[in-house]
């Protein structure tokens, strides 16, 4: 017999994130740049138990001249190592096979940029990238502008999710692109859509859960917040009731005041 | 884009609360950009040989100045030097001989590089496009060349002779380097040179040009101030430190994305504090001198500028670290560049 206790717990419990069959609890995802020490880094990683961060390969110190940031790492964390520096599928293909032979696992975040000045990811050369590493069996997480036509073609080029940015990358503008995001998250049901960049607080990371997001990635704001592993914990908190928010059906908003006055009401009597 | 009279403006305008609000914004938007971070590199001086006349420059074809070449096995001991300080960036310099650093000599120091350092930049004399493209393939990520000034009549009155002295063929270099595929190009222009506004004025103007024309670089900008070398003047205008540092903040604010790098010339103090304000780049433990790292005997020979910063390596990434940034030493992981 149930107690009313766990009756409550079921009624208020998310079902897990699900990528490539690997669940995950936290839809916080954290991402590794800008930190201005890697101790930071790690006290983060823990006070918002993330399970997925993204680090980009080519600041990999492979070397050991300096801390190497996986080092900071816990084991149990998934690592997303991401192709930054690329500017075309070609290229990201070979960072993710440097990646996968440097030790750092078949997790890719792709990321494909060829414009310095805005940083916004070519969707095409990314869906190149995305079917050719994923028929080599990599787990691929593409980073992509919210496009409903690109978002299809990557989930068929086998992308485990689709990673719709917000806005533009370090900008902490917030969803700008929420309409696009919205038909994504309507149209794209086969795999998880977490957004990300552009994320600069956790009332925005609230927001895109609260839209039926499937997680969040976020960096910049918190490894330049001046306390960044309290904001983590704040992203990761606000994450969860964006996600419960979703999940309990929020009352639609509404453009105009409920008229108190029924004016077909008369067709009733 | 600011114009002319703006940017004069700016740069003459000395109110202390001006300058302060400039390097606030600058400061914030370097944050926001490049985080906490500062990416490290070193310059390695391969030859010395010129066959350029430039009147402000050490290595001038007239200097009589002891003239090196590192060999395969130099180029070794320097680089295995360097390299042991965690430098992975590495700039590989030589004076504009075509004839004393050809290609096919790049193209050797490249494959031993390849073995110390995981980024490659070279600052060497112009080339075409399809020299470049070949240079790409064998492992080059970025070519830095600065147009030193882009004021025609003081471009001729300081390049006399050689190559250099073709202005036009300079200014087209960091086009050529973004056609053939370099994945960064840094440009700058000489300040003291000539006038600062106008040269800023056309740096800028450069730079949204090739922005425009090819996004996917990575593009840095440099301002290297004219100094003494062993002694000489060479400034015709004296750019002091506030209107140095007016000019790094003007340009981030401008060019948000856009790196900024910092050599050794600049000392440690200003340094220190041009860190925060919108450089993201910095040479560390930097000799100009060929084969200056490792080699005997190198007092005797005119370094293409005089360094003010002596710190070491481990002395900059111990500072970054107490003024509460990421030292980067690690900023790139080399990928095949050849066409599969």
């Amino acid at each position: 017999m149930q107690t009313t206790e766990t009756k409550h717990i079921e009624k208020t419990q998310d079902t897990p994130l699900v990528i490539g069959g690997k669940s995950f609890t936290n839809r916080f995802l954290l991402g590794t740049g800008k930190f201005k020490n890697k101790q930071d880094l790690a006290d983060s990683i823990e006070a918002c138990g993330t399970q997925i961060v993204t680090v980009a390969l080519r600041r990999i110190d492979l070397e050991h001249h300096e801390e190497n940031i996986l080092e900071y790492i816990p084991k149990n964390v998934t690592l997303l190592t991401n192709t930054s520096g690329a500017r075309n599928a070609q290229e990201a293909v070979r960072i993710a096979h440097l990646a996968r032979e440097s030790g750092c696992g078949n997790w890719i975040k792709i990321e494909v940029i060829n414009d310095s000045k805005y940083l916004l990811p070519d969707n095409n050369e990314t869906i190149k990238a995305t079917e050719i590493l994923s028929k080599e069996g990599f787990m691929v997480l593409p980073y992509m502008s919210p496009d409903l036509y690109a978002a299809r073609e990557l989930v068929k080029a086998g992308a485990a999710t689709v990673m719709p940015l917000g806005s533009l990358i370090g900008s902490n503008q917030g969803i700008k692109a929420k309409e696009f995001i919205k038909i994504l998250i309507e149209e794209i049901r086969d795999v998880p859509i977490i957004v990300d960049a552009g994320i600069g607080s956790p009332s925005q990371a609230a927001e895109a859960m609260e839209m039926g997001a499937d997680a969040v990635l976020a960096n910049t704001a918190v490894a330049m917040a001046g306390h960044p592993a309290m904001i983590a914990k704040a992203f990761a908190m606000a994450v969860e009731a964006g996600r419960l928010g979703y999940l309990s059906k929020l009352p639609a908003k509404k453009d105009i005041a409920s008229a108190s006055s029924p004016l077909t009401g008369f067709l009733y009597e | 884009m600011l114009n002319l009279q703006q940017l004069q403006n700016i740069l003459n305008n000395d109110s202390p609360e001006f300058l302060e609000e400039l390097a606030q914004k600058a400061h914030r938007l370097t944050q926001q950009y490049f985080g906490r971070t500062m990416v490290l590199y070193a310059p390695i001086y391969l030859s010395n040989y010129c066959s350029s006349h430039c009147t402000y420059c050490g290595f001038s074809l007239h200097n009589r100045i002891k003239r090196l070449r590192l060999n395969p096995e130099q180029m070794h001991q320097e680089m295995k030097t360097v390299a042991a300080t965690g430098i992975e960036n590495i700039l590989l310099l030589t004076g504009e001989s075509y004839k004393a650093t050809p290609l096919s000599y790049l193209k050797e120091a490249i494959a031993i590089a390849k073995q110390y350092f995981t980024s490659i930049a070279l600052e060497v004399h112009p080339m075409d496009s399809q020299e470049y493209h070949e240079l790409f393939q064998h492992g080059v990520d970025g070519i830095t060349v600065y147009q030193e000034t882009y004021n025609r009549d003081r471009y001729k009155e300081v390049h006399l002779s050689g190559k250099k002295a073709d202005y036009d063929y300079r200014y087209g270099t960091p086009e050529r380097a973004a056609q053939a595929g370099m994945r960064h190009v840094s440009m700058g222009i000489l300040l003291g040179l000539a006038d600062v506004a106008t040269d800023l004025l056309s740096l800028y103007q450069h730079l949204r040009y090739m922005e425009q024309h090819y996004p996917g670089v990575e593009y840095s900008v440099s301002f290297p101030r004219l100094r003494t070398i062993k002694g000489h003047e060479f400034a015709i205008c004296d750019v002091d430190d506030k209107k140095f540092i007016k000019v790094i903040c003007l340009t981030r604010i401008l060019f948000p994305r856009v790196g900024i790098n910092l050599s050794t010339r600049e000392n440690a103090k200003l340094r220190d504090h041009a860190l925060g304000l919108g450089v993201t780049r910095m040479s560390a433990g930097s000799n100009t001198s060929v084969g200056g790292y490792s080699l005997e005997n190198t007092d005797d020979q005119e370094p293409q500028f005089d360094i003010e910063d002596h710190r070491s390596v481990s002395d900059m990434i111990q500072l970054l670290k107490e003024k509460n940034f990421d030292p980067v030493l690690t900023d790139w992981r080399p990928i095949s560049n050849q066409a599969s």
